[in-house]
């Protein structure tokens, strides 16, 4: 790897009580890569990428952000989670804050940004995310669409290192998925660290550096996009892309 | 004498009420005192008790719902006898004013412990994860996050319980406390009319309809758009 790598995930397991979800997982994402996770329901995916940020404690395995072993139980997970930023599925806004509320709380509470400093980063970031005329609303007045660049724009406030996608598309109408993959784009373009799990495959193809294929705990086979979507070495990858029909 | 003057004279004596009127003014007066003691320091202490569960401490945790349960179960009089009866035995002397707050808020504690821990567990985990994503730590999601939403949700049912609670009072009848109830049933075997006790039943009402209207107000106010 000729980048400098962001996140080093070296051998990583994690169970559910006696459902072993990962099985010994080595990924590692490189400066300004997006690395795409596909792999059909229950194949650890997201749990993979809930473990970045310790949401999920795996209980073997490493995984260095920066150098930094981050499932050490003495690891400050609270700074490092400022530098990874998260969008989930759900979108997760406080739905008692505005959307201003919801950007700036982190700001103010974990980087002690005066009011005034938290409020220009928060109109910076809702303009990058094209949504400054609605910063005094508050998420339940918002299409899910707009919720989910809101969340977007939550997490980049922090200046993150790398972003974590937890299938941000997949509770959206289809009309308003567009919208949230434009804004990820933009974010790949301006050199941002990404791992995304999704089912967008077209967005993956266009847009990832490289893709991971994963299914029951295990990464099957990884590679450029074109590769896998057009060659893929393994049967199970080929049924996978078969079945979601690509 | 018709009955609807008899009823009158025995219900509703004018000059019996205007007689004994002072003495239950002086009632509400202390069960107001009583009332705002106990509701604030209730849930108050309710609300660090559910703060404190909320860390997921094992024995902590079991002492709380301990605490909580057995309070949940025993009928307030019983502790407000054991308290001002029983204490002096072991050389701790209570006034009946003190026991009654120390009783009332602890039960009303238990109850608001409870309401207070079923919202917070009502709020959905991803607001959690969502605030903890972006490096706030365990208390400040509690606060920021959790309790402005569970508090909302805890409204209705906490003002019941203030309510509930406040009644309960009355139990300082029993341990010669003067509060309206006890003004009222004195002014009633001294007169030997149930006049008092009409004056001390209205007394309540004028007291609690100006709470559970509150209690609407503040639901509508903090009430917010949901998705």
């Amino acid at each position: 790897m000729s980048v400098p790598a962001i996140i080093k995930i070296i051998d990583l397991h994690k169970s559910f009580g006696n459902l072993e979800v990962l099985k010994g997982i080595d990924v590692t994402l490189g400066e300004s890569e997006l690395v795409f996770i596909l792999g059909p329901s229950g194949s650890g995916k997201s749990t993979l990428l809930r473990c970045c940020n310790r949401l999920e404690q795996a209980q073997r395995g490493q995984i260095l952000f920066d150098g930094t072993d981050i499932l050490k139980p003495d690891t400050e997970i609270n700074a490092i989670r400022q530098q990874i930023g998260m969008v989930f599925q759900s979108f997760n806004l406080y739905p008692h804050l505005s959307v201003l509320g919801n950007i700036c709380l982190a700001l103010r509470k974990v980087k002690k940004f005066s009011k005034k400093q938290a409020r220009e980063i928060a109109f910076h970031q809702l303009e990058r995310v094209g949504l400054v005329d609605k910063s005094d609303n508050f998420p339940s007045e918002l299409s899910g669409g707009q919720q989910q660049r809101v969340a977007i724009a939550r997490a980049l406030a922090l200046d993150p290192k790398v972003m974590l996608f937890d299938e941000p598309t997949s509770a959206l109408d289809p009309e308003l998925v567009g919208d949230v993959l434009g804004v990820m784009k933009d974010l790949k373009n301006s050199g941002m660290t990404m791992l995304v799990v999704s089912h967008e495959m077209r967005f993956a193809r266009s847009a990832a550096d490289r893709i991971i294929f994963m299914d029951g705990g295990n990464i099957v086979e990884e590679g450029p996009p074109e590769q896998m979507f057009d060659n893929p070495q393994h049967q199970r990858t080929r049924s996978f892309l078969q079945q979601v029909g690509y | 004498m018709s009955a609807w003057e008899r009823f009158l004279h025995t219900f509703f004596n004018r000059d019996v009420i205007i007689q004994y009127l002072p003495d239950i003014g002086k009632g509400f007066i202390v069960t107001c005192e009583l009332a705002i003691l106990v509701v604030i320091s209730g849930i108050a202490m309710g609300f660090i008790l559910a703060m404190v569960r909320a860390y997921q401490i094992l024995p902590v945790n079991l002492i709380i719902v301990g605490f909580v349960d057995v309070l949940r179960s025993l009928p307030p009089l019983v502790l407000v006898l054991l308290f001002y009866f029983g204490l002096p035995n072991i050389g701790v002397v209570l006034s009946g004013f003190v026991v009654l707050w120390l009783v009332l808020a602890a039960v009303l504690a238990a109850f608001a412990e409870e309401i207070i821990w079923a919202g917070i567990t009502s709020i959905n985990k991803g607001q959690w994860e969502a605030a903890r994503s972006t490096g706030l730590g365990m208390t400040q999601t509690l606060v920021y996050v959790i309790l402005p939403q569970a508090i909302r949700m805890t409204i209705p049912p906490m003002t019941n319980r203030t309510i509930a609670i406040t009644k309960n009072t009355a139990l300082g009848t029993v341990i010669g406390v003067g509060e309206i109830l006890n003004q009222a049933t004195t002014a009633q075997s001294f007169s030997s009319n149930a006049s008092p006790l009409m004056v001390g039943a209205i007394v309540y009402v004028l007291l609690f309809v100006p709470i559970v209207v509150l209690g609407r107000w503040i639901e509508t106010r903090f009430a917010w758009k949901n998705a």
